[in-house]
């Protein structure tokens, strides 16, 4: 008998600080390759697909390949804006951070486009369920920036009234669902909240987002069989910006397949696109949406992208990954994609594209500003009787007591 | 007026429902097609259609998510949980989402989820079919937890449960399902047939939640009790020869404080009955309610019969159970105090 040790496995990212960042490892197709099969197709039809990678915008700018949407340049203008805007509003909150303004955040840096792009292929009405990394949704559609700054500095005009933690935001008439710190336990309400759309014979849809690293929760694999089993309209993002805090996607159990893949065994079909490619993005929420209005139920995408900054204001990247890592990305930076491809199709200039940064400079600053006149984290707050409210619709005596015990 | 059993009651609450409310249905595990494995749902799906009651896959954490998903989009849904005993991978769903939905969103976001569940012990069924879980849910702020001992009083609670815009959590004592048992177990059964508390009205009622009941006035002893054990107290009160007051919470979120408070002043004494272990029981929280409300007025300690300290058993059904005869003594404790 000649059997080997047994040896246990624990993945390992290619590099840590000090290693020499690399990508290489990583199979990066040429845009325009995938085809794009009908929406009305049959799951066993494109069982390829999961291992694909859907893209669009080629290293020159260009539109290529049957996923290209063929948007108009005024919807691709605006996604431009939305992703920069989110981009400026996270380097400018997260430094608020910095200067004692709030007690924490949340960047998406080299994330915006797949909120974006979702946020404007879809329409009124049909719900989001978000993760704290897709604000690029709420700047999409042009949420009030002074509310989202009184949200983040938790002052006296916090939309949601001082008792959720910066960048956890909710907002219903932005189609945007209340968010929380449990990562992964609203991915299944948008199966639940598509079952009641169909049920109710609407014509509404969810969309939800997952990190690759929640996929690993039991969340991720209860929806998807409710998704399978009752076809509810739905799309179902999982986006794999590589990293969950200092655990690289090996961890998470991307080591030997992709996360679209995961489709595979619950029948549903499975994209993995290219997220940091406006195009792709828009292009594959187009044929999901279009699925999902049809009665052919849900489909799951991975939006293969890099999470450029920390995970939030408490981790030190550095400390983890190579501080250059971010530079390797191959699939580039969604905003500079963008620009480069608006600006080969004669739709944009350099000029017009510095004027629209200093522009949204000028936006974000002035919200800033009047979040400040408002108070910063403990300078200004909403009533303490906030605090009381909405536990019930109505309060129970408890509250009613603790609330006279506090004399508010 | 038609004399029915709990699970008749409970039906009978469903079914009207679905027959008023479109935006209500009903799922869970064998819930569909078979009626769920004590025929709660029995014949639902046939009479309102597959899509307003239907099973669901083994997962009760992806029942209740989508649940709660369901509720904000709208609808009033009413998920079974086979057993209590299998409601902890929901457990997430139901303290950090559903209890919480209304808060965080500063209410543009709220789900009124009914999750109803068989619970407690009496009937051989081990440690996976016979646990009281009823605390844990009691001290998550957000949720609403009703214990209805009488199948008039679970038709009423259970359409209020459904009304209610909050998550309520429905504990069924299974033991008490088809009669009220009063944990004499060598006794014959008793059925619920000709208990007063068996005749349910026709139509939509409702017993508002909050609102405890006074079973059996008393100037001796306060015994507050809910669910099967209100059949317990009534027979462990009988054999003590005290004449205790016996109070039915039906609801311990919210609390009928006042029916307590109420009670206690006026006997001097208070017994707490739950089959729940002991240590951090709800018990303990009523213990703690009665002292700070009530102890000038109070002759004897407040005192916790419950269920043992240990995982519950199997063999030792009726040696873990707070049977009548435990009651009777605590009670004759109050008294010699």
């Amino acid at each position: 008998m000649n059997k080997p040790r047994l040896e246990l496995h624990v993945p390992t990212p290619p590099a840590r600080p000090g290693g020499q960042a690399s990508f290489k490892h990583l199979e990066i197709p040429p845009a325009g390759a995938v085809r794009r099969p009908d929406s009305a197709c049959d799951e066993s039809e494109i069982r390829d697909l999961p291992y694909a990678l859907i893209r669009v915008l080629d290293d020159e700018g260009r539109a290529v390949g049957p996923w290209d949407p063929a948007l108009t340049p005024d919807r691709m203008r605006k996604g431009l804006r939305a992703m920069m805007l989110t981009r400026t509003f996270d380097d400018r909150l997260f430094r608020t951070h910095r200067q004692g303004k709030t007690s924490f955040y949340m960047k998406s840096t080299g994330e915006e486009a797949i909120g974006a792009a979702q946020s404007l292929a879809l329409v009124t009405g049909d719900m989001c369920f978000p993760t704290y990394r897709v604000m690029s949704w709420l700047h999409a559609r042009d949420y009030p920036l002074d509310l989202m700054v009184n949200q983040i500095f938790s002052n006296e005009k916090d939309p949601l009234k001082g008792r959720q933690l910066p960048i956890l935001f909710s907002a219903r008439d932005y189609d945007f669902y209340s968010l929380s710190g449990n990562v992964g336990s609203r991915f299944g309400h948008a199966v639940g909240w598509a079952m009641a759309s169909a049920y109710k014979h609407d014509d509404k849809i969810a969309l939800a987002y997952i990190g690759e690293g929640t996929t690993a929760e039991g969340d991720f694999h209860e929806a998807l069989t409710f998704a399978s089993v009752y076809r509810p309209p739905c799309i179902l993002c999982v986006t794999n910006n590589q990293w969950a805090i200092s655990s690289f996607a090996g961890i998470a159990g991307g080591e030997m397949t992709t996360f679209a893949a995961k489709a595979l065994a619950y029948g549903l079909p499975g994209l993995r696109v290219d997220g940091n490619d406006f195009l792709a993005v828009t292009a594959a929420t187009q044929w999901a949406a279009d699925r999902a209005r049809t009665n052919r139920g849900a489909t799951l995408i991975e939006f293969f992208t890099y999470r450029a900054s920390g995970h939030s204001t408490s981790d030190d990247p550095t400390k983890y990954r190579p501080a250059d890592e971010a530079g390797y990305w191959p699939l580039g930076d969604p905003i500079e994609r963008l620009r480069q491809h608006l600006i080969l199709q004669g739709e944009w200039s350099e000029a017009q594209h510095e004027a629209l940064a200093a522009e949204i400079d000028d936006a974000v600053r002035l919200a800033v500003k009047e979040g400040e006149a408002v108070g910063t984290l403990g300078k200004s707050k909403p009533s303490v009787s906030e605090m009381f409210k909405c536990v019930f619709k109505e309060p129970d005596w408890r509250v009613i007591e603790q609330r006279r015990e506090l004399g508010i | 007026m038609a004399s029915m059993n709990m699970i008749q009651a409970l039906n009978n609450a469903l079914d009207e429902k679905l027959a008023q409310d479109p935006d209500v249905l009903t799922f869970g595990e064998d819930v569909g097609y078979f009626g769920g494995v004590f025929r709660v749902t029995d014949k639902l799906q046939e009479k309102h259609g597959v899509t307003r009651c239907f099973d669901t896959p083994i997962s009760e954490g992806g029942i209740v998510a989508a649940a709660i998903g369901m509720g904000a989009y709208g609808l009033r849904p009413v998920a079974e949980i086979q057993f209590a005993d299998y409601i902890l991978p929901a457990f997430d769903q139901l303290v950090s989402e559903a209890a919480r939905l209304r808060y965080r969103s500063n209410g543009e976001f709220w789900s009124p989820i009914t999750v109803r569940s068989p619970y407690g012990g009496g009937i051989f069924g081990g440690q996976t079919h016979s646990q009281s879980p009823e605390a844990i849910f009691a001290h998550i702020t957000g949720l609403k937890t009703v214990i209805p001992s009488n199948p008039h009083d679970a038709k009423g609670l259970l359409i209020s449960a459904i009304e209610e815009d909050d998550p309520v959590i429905v504990l069924e004592p299974k033991r008490i399902y088809n009669g009220p048992f009063d944990g004499r177990h060598d006794h014959a059964l008793k059925t619920w047939s000709g208990h007063p508390k068996a005749e349910v009205p026709e139509g939509l009622y409702r017993v508002p939640l909050g609102q405890a009941d006074l079973v059996r006035e008393g100037s001796e002893v306060t015994v507050l009790a809910y669910g099967t054990m209100v059949h317990v107290a009534l027979a462990g009160i009988d054999e003590s020869e005290v004449d205790a007051e016996l109070i039915d919470l039906r609801s311990i979120v919210p609390l009928d404080i006042d029916a307590i408070v109420g009670s206690v002043r006026k006997t001097g004494r208070c017994v707490i009955l739950h089959e729940a272990s002991r240590f951090g029981g709800f018990g303990g929280e009523l213990t703690a309610l009665v002292q700070e409300r009530c102890f000038d007025y109070l002759k004897a300690p407040i005192d916790r019969v419950a269920g043992w300290d240990t995982p519950y058993p199997h063999a030792f059904e009726w040696d873990y159970f707070p049977g009548p005869g435990r009651l009777a003594k605590a009670l004759r404790r109050a008294m010699e105090y």
